[in-house]
Protein backbone atom coordinates (compact mmCIF):
# COMPACT_ATOMS: atom_id res chain seq x y z
CA UNK A 1 0.00 0.00 0.00
CA UNK A 2 2.68 2.35 0.90
CA UNK A 3 5.39 1.34 -1.52
CA UNK A 4 2.51 2.04 -4.03
CA UNK A 5 1.70 5.84 -2.55
CA UNK A 6 5.86 6.05 -2.12
CA UNK A 7 5.35 6.97 1.36
CA UNK A 8 5.94 5.09 4.32
CA UNK A 9 5.47 8.13 6.57
CA UNK A 10 3.85 11.76 5.68
CA UNK A 11 3.70 14.25 8.19
CA UNK A 12 1.21 17.02 7.31
CA UNK A 13 1.91 20.32 9.18
CA UNK A 14 2.71 18.29 12.75
CA UNK A 15 3.06 20.22 16.02
CA UNK A 16 4.38 19.00 19.22
CA UNK A 17 4.07 20.27 22.72
CA UNK A 18 4.68 18.91 26.21
CA UNK A 19 1.54 20.30 28.73
CA UNK A 20 1.80 23.98 28.31
CA UNK A 21 4.91 24.45 27.54
CA UNK A 22 5.79 26.51 24.00
CA UNK A 23 6.08 24.08 21.13
CA UNK A 24 8.75 21.91 20.60
CA UNK A 25 8.02 21.01 17.12
CA UNK A 26 6.35 23.53 15.10
CA UNK A 27 5.24 23.28 11.39
CA UNK A 28 6.91 19.52 10.54
CA UNK A 29 5.23 18.00 6.90
CA UNK A 30 7.58 15.88 5.09
CA UNK A 31 7.49 12.57 3.57
CA UNK A 32 10.01 9.78 4.45
CA UNK A 33 10.30 7.12 1.54
CA UNK A 34 10.56 3.78 1.61
CA UNK A 35 14.30 1.97 1.71
CA UNK A 36 15.88 5.23 1.83
CA UNK A 37 18.78 5.95 4.46
CA UNK A 38 17.85 9.50 6.59
CA UNK A 39 19.97 10.95 9.24
CA UNK A 40 18.16 13.53 11.61
CA UNK A 41 20.66 16.00 12.99
CA UNK A 42 20.24 18.85 15.36
CA UNK A 43 21.89 20.64 18.52
CA UNK A 44 21.08 19.24 21.49
CA UNK A 45 17.81 20.53 22.39
CA UNK A 46 16.63 20.46 19.12
CA UNK A 47 13.49 17.95 19.14
CA UNK A 48 15.35 15.01 17.65
CA UNK A 49 14.01 12.87 20.34
CA UNK A 50 10.42 14.53 20.15
CA UNK A 51 10.38 13.72 16.62
CA UNK A 52 11.33 10.25 16.99
CA UNK A 53 8.95 9.39 19.60
CA UNK A 54 6.33 10.58 17.08
CA UNK A 55 7.71 8.43 14.43
CA UNK A 56 7.45 5.11 16.88
CA UNK A 57 4.35 5.81 18.02
CA UNK A 58 4.84 6.87 21.90
CA UNK A 59 3.53 10.17 21.45
CA UNK A 60 0.76 12.26 19.44
CA UNK A 61 1.13 14.78 18.36
CA UNK A 62 -0.61 18.49 19.34
CA UNK A 63 -1.55 19.07 16.03
CA UNK A 64 -1.57 18.06 12.46
CA UNK A 65 -1.70 14.53 11.13
CA UNK A 66 0.77 12.04 10.53
CA UNK A 67 0.06 9.04 7.99
CA UNK A 68 2.50 5.39 8.35
CA UNK A 69 2.74 2.25 6.08
CA UNK A 70 -0.23 4.30 4.16
CA UNK A 71 -2.30 4.18 7.51
CA UNK A 72 -3.91 7.38 8.95
CA UNK A 73 -2.22 7.15 12.66
CA UNK A 74 -4.78 9.97 13.99
CA UNK A 75 -7.92 7.86 12.93
CA UNK A 76 -5.73 4.40 14.22
CA UNK A 77 -7.97 2.62 17.06
CA UNK A 78 -5.78 1.94 19.86
CA UNK A 79 -5.67 -1.85 19.50
CA UNK A 80 -4.01 -1.52 15.92
CA UNK A 81 -1.46 0.26 17.31
CA UNK A 82 0.70 -2.65 18.51
CA UNK A 83 0.06 -4.30 15.16
CA UNK A 84 2.44 -0.90 13.56
CA UNK A 85 4.96 -0.77 16.07
CA UNK A 86 5.99 -4.51 15.75
CA UNK A 87 6.91 -3.39 12.19
CA UNK A 88 9.31 -0.77 13.60
CA UNK A 89 12.97 -0.93 15.42
CA UNK A 90 13.54 1.69 17.41
CA UNK A 91 16.79 2.06 19.30
CA UNK A 92 16.37 4.40 22.11
CA UNK A 93 18.13 6.89 23.33
CA UNK A 94 18.63 5.76 26.54
CA UNK A 95 18.53 2.00 25.37
CA UNK A 96 15.94 0.88 27.13
CA UNK A 97 17.11 -3.24 27.76
CA UNK A 98 15.16 -4.21 30.34
CA UNK A 99 16.69 -4.28 33.50
CA UNK A 100 16.18 -7.43 35.12
CA UNK A 101 16.40 -9.51 31.72
CA UNK A 102 19.80 -10.97 30.10
CA UNK A 103 21.23 -9.74 26.90
CA UNK A 104 19.66 -12.42 25.45
CA UNK A 105 16.19 -12.50 26.80
CA UNK A 106 16.48 -8.43 25.80
CA UNK A 107 17.38 -8.98 21.96
CA UNK A 108 14.64 -11.97 22.10
CA UNK A 109 11.70 -9.89 23.74
CA UNK A 110 10.55 -8.74 20.09
CA UNK A 111 10.34 -12.25 18.36
CA UNK A 112 8.57 -13.74 21.50
CA UNK A 113 6.06 -10.68 21.71
CA UNK A 114 5.54 -11.94 18.16
CA UNK A 115 5.28 -15.61 19.06
CA UNK A 116 7.78 -16.91 17.32
CA UNK A 117 8.74 -20.47 18.12
CA UNK A 118 11.56 -20.59 21.04
CA UNK A 119 13.34 -22.87 18.60
CA UNK A 120 13.94 -20.11 16.18
CA UNK A 121 14.83 -17.58 18.81
CA UNK A 122 17.53 -19.07 20.34
CA UNK A 123 19.45 -19.61 17.03
CA UNK A 124 18.60 -15.95 15.66
CA UNK A 125 19.52 -14.32 18.87
CA UNK A 126 22.46 -16.42 19.54
CA UNK A 127 23.68 -15.36 15.82
CA UNK A 128 22.74 -11.33 16.63
CA UNK A 129 24.54 -11.49 19.44
CA UNK A 130 27.62 -13.34 18.11
CA UNK A 131 27.45 -10.28 15.12
CA UNK A 132 27.70 -7.42 17.17
CA UNK A 133 30.35 -9.08 18.99
CA UNK A 134 28.50 -10.28 22.31
CA UNK A 135 28.31 -13.85 22.10
CA UNK A 136 30.37 -14.03 25.42
CA UNK A 137 27.62 -11.66 27.41
CA UNK A 138 24.09 -13.20 26.32
CA UNK A 139 23.39 -14.31 30.16
CA UNK A 140 24.77 -10.66 31.40
CA UNK A 141 22.52 -8.57 32.96
CA UNK A 142 22.29 -4.90 31.68
CA UNK A 143 23.74 -3.22 34.94
CA UNK A 144 26.75 -5.53 34.48
CA UNK A 145 27.21 -3.89 30.78
CA UNK A 146 29.48 -1.66 29.77
CA UNK A 147 27.68 1.95 27.86
CA UNK A 148 28.91 0.17 24.42
CA UNK A 149 27.74 -3.06 25.11
CA UNK A 150 24.03 -2.12 26.03
CA UNK A 151 23.97 -0.07 22.99
CA UNK A 152 24.80 -2.93 21.02
CA UNK A 153 22.23 -4.88 22.74
CA UNK A 154 19.43 -2.17 21.87
CA UNK A 155 20.56 -2.42 18.31
CA UNK A 156 20.14 -6.17 18.10
CA UNK A 157 16.95 -6.04 19.73
CA UNK A 158 15.70 -3.23 17.24
CA UNK A 159 17.07 -4.99 13.71
CA UNK A 160 16.51 -8.92 14.89
CA UNK A 161 12.60 -8.81 13.64
CA UNK A 162 13.95 -7.03 10.34
CA UNK A 163 11.66 -4.39 10.85
CA UNK A 164 10.21 -2.77 7.82
CA UNK A 165 11.44 0.94 9.60
CA UNK A 166 14.39 1.51 12.04
CA UNK A 167 14.59 4.35 14.09
CA UNK A 168 17.47 4.61 16.27
CA UNK A 169 18.38 7.66 19.01
CA UNK A 170 22.03 8.71 18.79
CA UNK A 171 22.88 5.19 18.55
CA UNK A 172 26.55 5.32 18.54
CA UNK A 173 26.90 8.00 21.22
CA UNK A 174 28.50 5.00 23.40
CA UNK A 175 30.72 3.11 21.65
CA UNK A 176 34.06 3.26 19.78
CA UNK A 177 34.75 5.01 16.77
CA UNK A 178 35.21 1.47 15.09
CA UNK A 179 32.34 0.24 16.34
CA UNK A 180 30.28 2.82 15.86
CA UNK A 181 31.33 1.82 11.96
CA UNK A 182 30.26 -1.07 12.48
CA UNK A 183 26.75 -0.26 13.62
CA UNK A 184 26.20 1.64 10.72
CA UNK A 185 27.09 -0.84 8.31
CA UNK A 186 24.52 -2.93 9.84
CA UNK A 187 21.46 -0.25 9.40
CA UNK A 188 23.02 -0.17 5.98
CA UNK A 189 22.98 -3.35 5.54
CA UNK A 190 19.68 -3.80 6.51
CA UNK A 191 18.88 -0.58 4.49
CA UNK A 192 20.00 -2.48 1.29
CA UNK A 193 19.72 -6.21 1.60
CA UNK A 194 15.95 -6.12 3.50
CA UNK A 195 14.59 -2.70 2.30
CA UNK A 196 14.19 -0.99 5.73
CA UNK A 197 13.85 2.91 6.06
CA UNK A 198 16.46 3.58 8.35
CA UNK A 199 16.14 6.91 10.40
CA UNK A 200 19.17 8.09 12.26
CA UNK A 201 19.53 10.77 15.56
CA UNK A 202 22.57 11.93 15.92
CA UNK A 203 24.86 15.55 16.58
CA UNK A 204 27.61 14.27 15.26
CA UNK A 205 27.89 15.12 11.47
CA UNK A 206 31.01 13.02 10.95
CA UNK A 207 28.76 10.15 10.62
CA UNK A 208 26.40 12.12 8.10
CA UNK A 209 29.61 11.19 5.80
CA UNK A 210 29.72 7.79 6.36
CA UNK A 211 26.89 6.73 4.54
CA UNK A 212 27.08 8.40 1.22
CA UNK A 213 24.19 8.36 0.25
CA UNK A 214 21.95 9.37 3.07
CA UNK A 215 19.44 12.11 3.60
CA UNK A 216 19.75 14.88 5.74
CA UNK A 217 16.67 16.02 7.99
CA UNK A 218 17.86 19.18 9.83
CA UNK A 219 15.95 20.41 13.49
CA UNK A 220 16.85 23.36 14.47
CA UNK A 221 14.64 24.80 17.30
CA UNK A 222 11.75 22.35 16.29
CA UNK A 223 11.55 23.55 12.34
CA UNK A 224 12.73 20.86 10.23
CA UNK A 225 14.94 21.76 7.08
CA UNK A 226 16.57 19.60 3.91
CA UNK A 227 19.39 20.84 3.03
CA UNK A 228 19.16 17.85 0.44
CA UNK A 229 16.24 18.14 -1.08
CA UNK A 230 15.58 14.80 -0.37
CA UNK A 231 11.74 15.60 1.79
CA UNK A 232 10.18 17.10 -0.56
CA UNK A 233 11.01 14.65 -3.90
CA UNK A 234 10.97 10.75 -3.55
CA UNK A 235 14.93 10.76 -3.44
CA UNK A 236 15.42 7.88 -5.69
CA UNK A 237 12.85 6.20 -7.62
CA UNK A 238 15.34 4.22 -9.61
CA UNK A 239 16.98 0.40 -8.53
CA UNK A 240 15.43 -2.41 -6.81
CA UNK A 241 13.10 -2.26 -4.21
CA UNK A 242 15.17 -1.19 -1.32
CA UNK A 243 18.79 -1.20 -3.20
CA UNK A 244 20.41 1.74 -3.22
CA UNK A 245 23.38 1.74 -6.31
CA UNK B 1 31.35 -5.96 4.86
CA UNK B 2 29.80 -8.85 6.90
CA UNK B 3 26.13 -9.22 6.41
CA UNK B 4 23.94 -9.56 9.90
CA UNK B 5 22.90 -12.58 10.17
CA UNK B 6 18.85 -11.46 10.29
CA UNK B 7 16.58 -13.93 11.03
CA UNK B 8 14.15 -15.75 8.48
CA UNK B 9 10.70 -13.43 9.25
CA UNK B 10 8.28 -14.60 11.81
CA UNK B 11 7.84 -10.75 13.76
CA UNK B 12 8.13 -9.03 10.36
CA UNK B 13 4.76 -10.40 9.16
CA UNK B 14 1.82 -7.79 10.20
CA UNK B 15 0.25 -9.36 12.82
CA UNK B 16 -3.55 -9.17 12.48
CA UNK B 17 -6.11 -8.04 15.49
CA UNK B 18 -7.09 -11.45 15.90
CA UNK B 19 -3.68 -12.32 15.58
CA UNK B 20 -2.22 -10.29 17.83
CA UNK B 21 -5.11 -11.54 20.87
CA UNK B 22 -4.35 -14.68 20.27
CA UNK B 23 -0.96 -14.84 20.54
CA UNK B 24 0.28 -15.74 23.76
CA UNK B 25 3.85 -14.59 24.73
CA UNK B 26 6.59 -17.56 25.07
CA UNK B 27 7.13 -19.02 28.63
CA UNK B 28 10.57 -18.06 28.56
CA UNK B 29 10.78 -15.05 30.83
CA UNK B 30 9.73 -11.26 30.01
CA UNK B 31 9.54 -9.76 33.35
CA UNK B 32 11.71 -10.88 36.08
CA UNK B 33 10.94 -12.79 39.11
CA UNK B 34 10.50 -10.32 42.08
CA UNK B 35 12.55 -10.36 44.49
CA UNK B 36 11.63 -12.02 47.51
CA UNK B 37 13.24 -8.78 49.58
CA UNK B 38 9.81 -6.97 49.41
CA UNK B 39 7.76 -6.29 52.19
CA UNK B 40 4.12 -6.63 50.60
CA UNK B 41 4.15 -10.56 50.90
CA UNK B 42 4.85 -10.52 54.55
CA UNK B 43 2.25 -7.76 55.31
CA UNK B 44 -0.33 -9.77 53.12
CA UNK B 45 0.91 -12.70 55.17
CA UNK B 46 0.36 -11.18 58.37
CA UNK B 47 -3.43 -10.00 57.30
CA UNK B 48 -4.13 -12.93 55.82
CA UNK B 49 -3.05 -14.98 59.06
CA UNK B 50 -5.06 -12.54 61.20
CA UNK B 51 -8.21 -13.37 59.37
CA UNK B 52 -7.79 -16.87 59.27
CA UNK B 53 -7.36 -16.75 63.03
CA UNK B 54 -10.76 -14.71 63.65
CA UNK B 55 -12.86 -16.40 61.25
CA UNK B 56 -11.59 -19.82 62.47
CA UNK B 57 -12.18 -18.32 66.09
CA UNK B 58 -15.82 -16.82 65.14
CA UNK B 59 -16.92 -20.10 63.55
CA UNK B 60 -15.78 -22.06 66.56
CA UNK B 61 -18.15 -19.67 68.78
CA UNK B 62 -20.76 -20.26 66.54
CA UNK B 63 -21.11 -24.18 66.69
CA UNK B 64 -20.01 -23.68 70.48
CA UNK B 65 -23.48 -21.83 71.02
CA UNK B 66 -25.54 -23.60 68.88
CA UNK B 67 -24.73 -26.95 70.47
CA UNK B 68 -24.75 -25.48 74.12
CA UNK B 69 -28.06 -24.35 73.30
CA UNK B 70 -29.63 -27.48 71.48
CA UNK B 71 -28.12 -29.43 74.63
CA UNK B 72 -29.43 -27.12 77.40
CA UNK B 73 -32.63 -26.02 76.33
CA UNK B 74 -33.94 -29.95 76.64
CA UNK B 75 -32.42 -30.21 80.10
CA UNK B 76 -33.73 -28.83 83.43
CA UNK B 77 -32.57 -28.85 87.06
CA UNK B 78 -35.03 -29.34 89.89
CA UNK B 79 -33.68 -28.10 93.51
CA UNK B 80 -35.07 -29.40 96.73
CA UNK B 81 -34.12 -26.63 99.56
CA UNK B 82 -35.22 -27.99 103.27
CA UNK B 83 -32.30 -27.60 106.14
CA UNK B 84 -33.70 -31.02 107.84
CA UNK B 85 -31.40 -33.50 106.08
CA UNK B 86 -33.87 -36.47 106.86
CA UNK B 87 -37.01 -34.37 105.52
CA UNK B 88 -34.36 -33.29 102.45
CA UNK B 89 -33.81 -36.64 101.13
CA UNK B 90 -37.31 -38.18 101.20
CA UNK B 91 -38.19 -34.90 99.63
CA UNK B 92 -35.52 -35.72 96.87
CA UNK B 93 -36.80 -39.37 96.44
CA UNK B 94 -40.98 -38.05 96.21
CA UNK B 95 -39.59 -35.28 93.70
CA UNK B 96 -37.64 -38.02 91.63
CA UNK B 97 -40.74 -40.04 91.60
CA UNK B 98 -43.03 -37.12 90.65
CA UNK B 99 -41.08 -36.13 87.50
CA UNK B 100 -40.89 -40.09 86.38
CA UNK B 101 -44.27 -39.80 85.79
CA UNK B 102 -44.40 -36.63 83.58
CA UNK B 103 -44.23 -37.22 80.13
CA UNK B 104 -41.95 -34.74 79.30
CA UNK B 105 -39.25 -36.29 81.01
CA UNK B 106 -36.72 -38.69 79.80
CA UNK B 107 -34.03 -39.31 82.24
CA UNK B 108 -33.93 -38.24 85.67
CA UNK B 109 -31.23 -38.20 88.18
CA UNK B 110 -30.70 -36.96 91.36
CA UNK B 111 -27.10 -35.87 92.29
CA UNK B 112 -25.73 -37.70 94.56
CA UNK B 113 -24.85 -35.32 98.03
CA UNK B 114 -20.71 -36.60 98.07
CA UNK B 115 -20.75 -35.27 94.37
CA UNK B 116 -22.51 -32.05 95.24
CA UNK B 117 -19.97 -31.98 98.19
CA UNK B 118 -17.69 -32.50 96.41
CA UNK B 119 -18.17 -29.90 93.94
CA UNK B 120 -18.83 -27.85 96.47
CA UNK B 121 -15.81 -28.10 99.07
CA UNK B 122 -13.83 -25.66 96.96
CA UNK B 123 -16.16 -23.33 97.85
CA UNK B 124 -17.06 -24.14 101.77
CA UNK B 125 -14.26 -25.95 102.93
CA UNK B 126 -14.81 -28.34 105.09
CA UNK B 127 -18.20 -27.13 105.73
CA UNK B 128 -19.37 -28.51 102.72
CA UNK B 129 -19.11 -32.22 103.96
CA UNK B 130 -20.05 -31.46 107.90
CA UNK B 131 -23.41 -31.32 107.78
CA UNK B 132 -23.53 -27.89 108.84
CA UNK B 133 -24.39 -25.99 106.01
CA UNK B 134 -27.59 -27.02 104.12
CA UNK B 135 -26.95 -28.39 100.96
CA UNK B 136 -29.95 -28.32 98.26
CA UNK B 137 -31.39 -31.38 96.64
CA UNK B 138 -30.42 -31.36 92.77
CA UNK B 139 -31.90 -33.28 89.98
CA UNK B 140 -30.54 -33.72 86.42
CA UNK B 141 -33.90 -34.21 84.25
CA UNK B 142 -33.35 -34.42 80.30
CA UNK B 143 -36.35 -34.07 78.30
CA UNK B 144 -37.49 -35.93 75.71
CA UNK B 145 -37.48 -32.77 73.67
CA UNK B 146 -36.72 -28.61 73.75
CA UNK B 147 -39.49 -27.26 76.33
CA UNK B 148 -41.49 -24.57 76.14
CA UNK B 149 -40.98 -22.10 79.17
CA UNK B 150 -44.45 -22.83 79.94
CA UNK B 151 -44.02 -26.60 79.96
CA UNK B 152 -41.27 -25.98 81.99
CA UNK B 153 -43.50 -23.64 84.79
CA UNK B 154 -46.16 -26.68 84.55
CA UNK B 155 -43.54 -29.24 85.74
CA UNK B 156 -42.83 -26.77 88.60
CA UNK B 157 -45.92 -26.39 89.42
CA UNK B 158 -46.77 -30.06 89.40
CA UNK B 159 -43.94 -30.73 92.05
CA UNK B 160 -44.69 -27.53 94.19
CA UNK B 161 -47.95 -28.78 94.58
CA UNK B 162 -46.32 -32.33 96.32
CA UNK B 163 -42.87 -31.08 96.97
CA UNK B 164 -42.63 -27.64 99.32
CA UNK B 165 -39.71 -25.64 98.43
CA UNK B 166 -39.06 -27.60 94.97
CA UNK B 167 -37.84 -25.24 92.02
CA UNK B 168 -37.52 -25.78 88.14
CA UNK B 169 -34.70 -24.10 86.30
CA UNK B 170 -33.65 -24.52 82.76
CA UNK B 171 -30.34 -25.14 82.49
CA UNK B 172 -30.70 -22.48 79.38
CA UNK B 173 -31.63 -19.75 81.89
CA UNK B 174 -28.57 -20.11 83.73
CA UNK B 175 -26.17 -19.51 81.04
CA UNK B 176 -28.11 -16.56 79.55
CA UNK B 177 -25.17 -14.52 80.11
CA UNK B 178 -22.52 -17.18 78.87
CA UNK B 179 -25.01 -16.92 75.65
CA UNK B 180 -24.80 -12.87 75.86
CA UNK B 181 -20.85 -13.22 75.73
CA UNK B 182 -20.59 -15.78 73.37
CA UNK B 183 -22.97 -13.30 70.89
CA UNK B 184 -20.55 -10.57 71.49
CA UNK B 185 -17.33 -12.55 70.93
CA UNK B 186 -19.15 -13.74 67.71
CA UNK B 187 -19.93 -10.14 67.01
CA UNK B 188 -16.32 -8.95 67.48
CA UNK B 189 -14.75 -11.81 65.53
CA UNK B 190 -16.89 -10.99 62.86
CA UNK B 191 -16.19 -6.94 63.61
CA UNK B 192 -12.35 -7.97 63.15
CA UNK B 193 -12.60 -10.14 60.11
CA UNK B 194 -14.35 -7.33 58.41
CA UNK B 195 -11.79 -4.56 59.65
CA UNK B 196 -9.05 -6.94 58.52
CA UNK B 197 -10.02 -8.06 55.59
CA UNK B 198 -10.65 -4.07 54.36
CA UNK B 199 -6.57 -3.69 55.76
CA UNK B 200 -5.56 -6.69 53.54
CA UNK B 201 -7.62 -5.37 50.46
CA UNK B 202 -5.85 -1.84 51.36
CA UNK B 203 -2.24 -4.30 51.39
CA UNK B 204 -3.31 -5.99 47.68
CA UNK B 205 -4.07 -2.52 46.29
CA UNK B 206 -0.63 -1.30 47.51
CA UNK B 207 1.20 -4.13 46.06
CA UNK B 208 -0.27 -3.70 43.07
CA UNK B 209 0.71 -0.44 42.62
CA UNK B 210 3.94 -1.00 43.94
CA UNK B 211 4.52 -3.97 41.66
CA UNK B 212 3.25 -1.34 38.72
CA UNK B 213 6.07 1.19 40.11
CA UNK B 214 8.30 -1.44 40.23
CA UNK B 215 7.30 -2.79 36.76
CA UNK B 216 6.98 0.35 34.98
CA UNK B 217 9.84 0.87 32.88
CA UNK B 218 9.68 -3.02 31.22
CA UNK B 219 5.70 -1.97 30.89
CA UNK B 220 6.32 0.58 29.08
CA UNK B 221 9.45 -0.97 26.98
CA UNK B 222 7.04 -4.41 26.16
CA UNK B 223 4.16 -1.45 25.17
CA UNK B 224 6.59 0.27 22.81
CA UNK B 225 7.88 -2.94 21.74
CA UNK B 226 4.31 -3.53 20.47
CA UNK B 227 3.44 -6.10 23.26
CA UNK B 228 -0.21 -5.89 23.54
CA UNK B 229 -2.83 -4.71 26.32
CA UNK B 230 -3.42 -8.56 26.99
CA UNK B 231 0.12 -10.07 26.64
CA UNK B 232 1.40 -6.99 28.98
CA UNK B 233 -1.50 -7.85 31.64
CA UNK B 234 -0.72 -11.32 31.55
CA UNK B 235 2.96 -10.39 32.26
CA UNK B 236 1.92 -7.81 35.30
CA UNK B 237 -0.49 -10.53 36.64
CA UNK B 238 2.01 -13.58 36.40
CA UNK B 239 3.90 -11.33 38.71
CA UNK B 240 0.92 -10.33 41.15
CA UNK B 241 0.08 -13.63 40.90
CA UNK B 242 4.01 -14.96 43.01
CA UNK B 243 3.24 -12.52 45.37
CA UNK B 244 0.24 -12.80 46.48
CA UNK B 245 0.40 -16.63 46.19
CA UNK B 246 3.60 -16.36 48.65
CA UNK B 247 1.73 -14.41 50.50
CA UNK B 248 -1.45 -15.89 51.10
CA UNK B 249 0.32 -19.17 51.45
CA UNK B 250 2.39 -18.23 54.04
CA UNK B 251 -0.28 -16.23 55.57
CA UNK B 252 -2.68 -19.35 56.05
CA UNK B 253 -0.03 -21.57 56.86
CA UNK B 254 0.68 -19.07 60.38
CA UNK B 255 -2.87 -18.51 60.53
CA UNK B 256 -3.79 -22.36 60.59
CA UNK B 257 -0.87 -23.24 62.76
CA UNK B 258 -2.11 -20.84 65.43
CA UNK B 259 -5.62 -22.12 65.36
CA UNK B 260 -4.13 -25.52 65.87
CA UNK B 261 -2.47 -24.24 68.82
CA UNK B 262 -5.68 -22.82 70.55
CA UNK B 263 -7.42 -26.32 69.39
CA UNK B 264 -5.37 -27.98 71.13
CA UNK B 265 -5.03 -25.64 74.51
CA UNK B 266 -9.29 -26.05 74.17
CA UNK B 267 -9.09 -30.00 74.31
CA UNK B 268 -6.30 -30.12 76.74
CA UNK B 269 -9.60 -28.72 78.80
CA UNK B 270 -11.64 -31.28 78.14
CA UNK B 271 -14.58 -29.94 78.96
CA UNK B 272 -18.11 -30.77 77.49
CA UNK B 273 -18.56 -26.67 76.14
CA UNK B 274 -15.23 -26.75 74.24
CA UNK B 275 -15.71 -29.37 72.67
CA UNK B 276 -18.79 -28.12 70.93
CA UNK B 277 -16.83 -25.87 69.19
CA UNK B 278 -15.13 -27.98 67.18
CA UNK B 279 -15.03 -27.01 63.35
CA UNK B 280 -16.96 -28.64 60.61
CA UNK B 281 -15.71 -29.66 57.40
CA UNK B 282 -18.10 -26.64 56.09
CA UNK B 283 -16.05 -23.94 58.69
CA UNK B 284 -12.95 -25.34 57.10
CA UNK B 285 -13.95 -25.10 53.72
CA UNK B 286 -14.73 -21.51 54.34
CA UNK B 287 -11.70 -20.55 56.06
CA UNK B 288 -9.73 -22.53 52.87
CA UNK B 289 -11.60 -19.77 50.81
CA UNK B 290 -9.66 -16.86 52.77
CA UNK B 291 -6.29 -17.08 51.11
CA UNK B 292 -8.27 -17.93 48.12
CA UNK B 293 -9.98 -14.81 48.23
CA UNK B 294 -7.10 -12.33 49.31
CA UNK B 295 -5.47 -14.11 45.86
CA UNK B 296 -8.59 -12.87 43.68
CA UNK B 297 -9.05 -9.39 45.05
CA UNK B 298 -5.01 -9.11 44.18
CA UNK B 299 -5.37 -10.10 40.46
CA UNK B 300 -8.98 -7.36 40.57
CA UNK B 301 -6.77 -4.63 41.86
CA UNK B 302 -3.97 -6.05 39.86
CA UNK B 303 -5.54 -6.21 36.63
CA UNK B 304 -7.27 -2.29 37.56
CA UNK B 305 -4.55 -1.28 38.13
CA UNK B 306 -2.60 -2.38 35.07
CA UNK B 307 -5.41 -1.63 32.51
CA UNK B 308 -5.58 2.63 34.29
CA UNK B 309 -1.78 2.44 33.46
CA UNK B 310 -1.86 0.97 29.56
CA UNK B 311 -4.55 3.70 28.95
CA UNK B 312 -2.36 6.16 29.69
CA UNK B 313 0.08 5.13 27.01
CA UNK B 314 -0.65 6.23 23.82
N1 LIG C 1 8.79 14.74 28.31
C1 LIG C 1 9.07 16.04 28.16
N2 LIG C 1 8.40 16.97 28.86
C2 LIG C 1 8.66 18.28 28.72
N3 LIG C 1 9.59 18.77 27.90
C3 LIG C 1 10.31 17.90 27.16
C4 LIG C 1 10.09 16.50 27.26
N4 LIG C 1 10.94 15.88 26.40
C5 LIG C 1 11.66 16.84 25.81
N5 LIG C 1 11.28 18.06 26.24
C6 LIG C 1 11.82 19.34 25.79
O1 LIG C 1 11.70 19.36 24.38
C7 LIG C 1 12.83 19.97 23.79
C8 LIG C 1 13.41 19.02 22.77
O2 LIG C 1 13.97 17.90 23.44
P1 LIG C 1 14.45 16.61 22.69
O3 LIG C 1 13.40 16.21 21.75
O4 LIG C 1 14.90 15.64 23.70
O5 LIG C 1 15.70 17.16 21.86
P2 LIG C 1 17.02 16.43 21.34
O6 LIG C 1 16.74 14.96 21.30
O7 LIG C 1 17.28 17.01 20.00
O8 LIG C 1 18.11 16.74 22.30
C9 LIG C 1 13.78 20.30 24.93
O9 LIG C 1 13.63 21.67 25.22
C10 LIG C 1 13.28 19.46 26.06
O10 LIG C 1 13.53 20.11 27.27
MG1 LIG D 1 17.69 13.39 22.13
Amino acid sequence: MNERSGEIVKFDNVGLRYGTDPEVLSNLSFTLYPGSFYFLTGASGAGKTSLLKLLYLAQRPSRGAIRMFGQDLMTMPRERLPGLRRQLGVVFQNFRLVPHLTAFDNVALPLRLAGADEGRVTKAVSDMLEWVGLAHRGQAIPATMSGGEQQRVAIARAVIARPRMLIADEPTGNVDPEMALKLLRLFEALNNRVGTTVVVATHDVHLLKKVPDSLIMRLSKGQLSDPTGALRFPPRPSGAPGGRA
Amino acid sequence: MSVPPLPEVPAVAAPTPAAMVAKQPSAAPLLPRPRRGGLMPWVIAILIALVVVAAAGGLALRNLAANARADLAAAVTVQVIEPNPDLRSQRGAAAVGVLRGIDLVRAVRLVPESELAALLEPWLGAAATSGDVPIPVLIDVTLTRKASPAEIAAIETRLAARIPGARVEAQSEVLKPVYRALAALQWLALGLIVLVALATAAAVWLAARNALAQHRETVEILHLLGGTDSQITRIFLAAVLREAAFGAMVGTALGLGAVWLLGQQFAALDSGMAGGGALMLADWLAIAAVPLAGVLLALATARMTIALALKDML
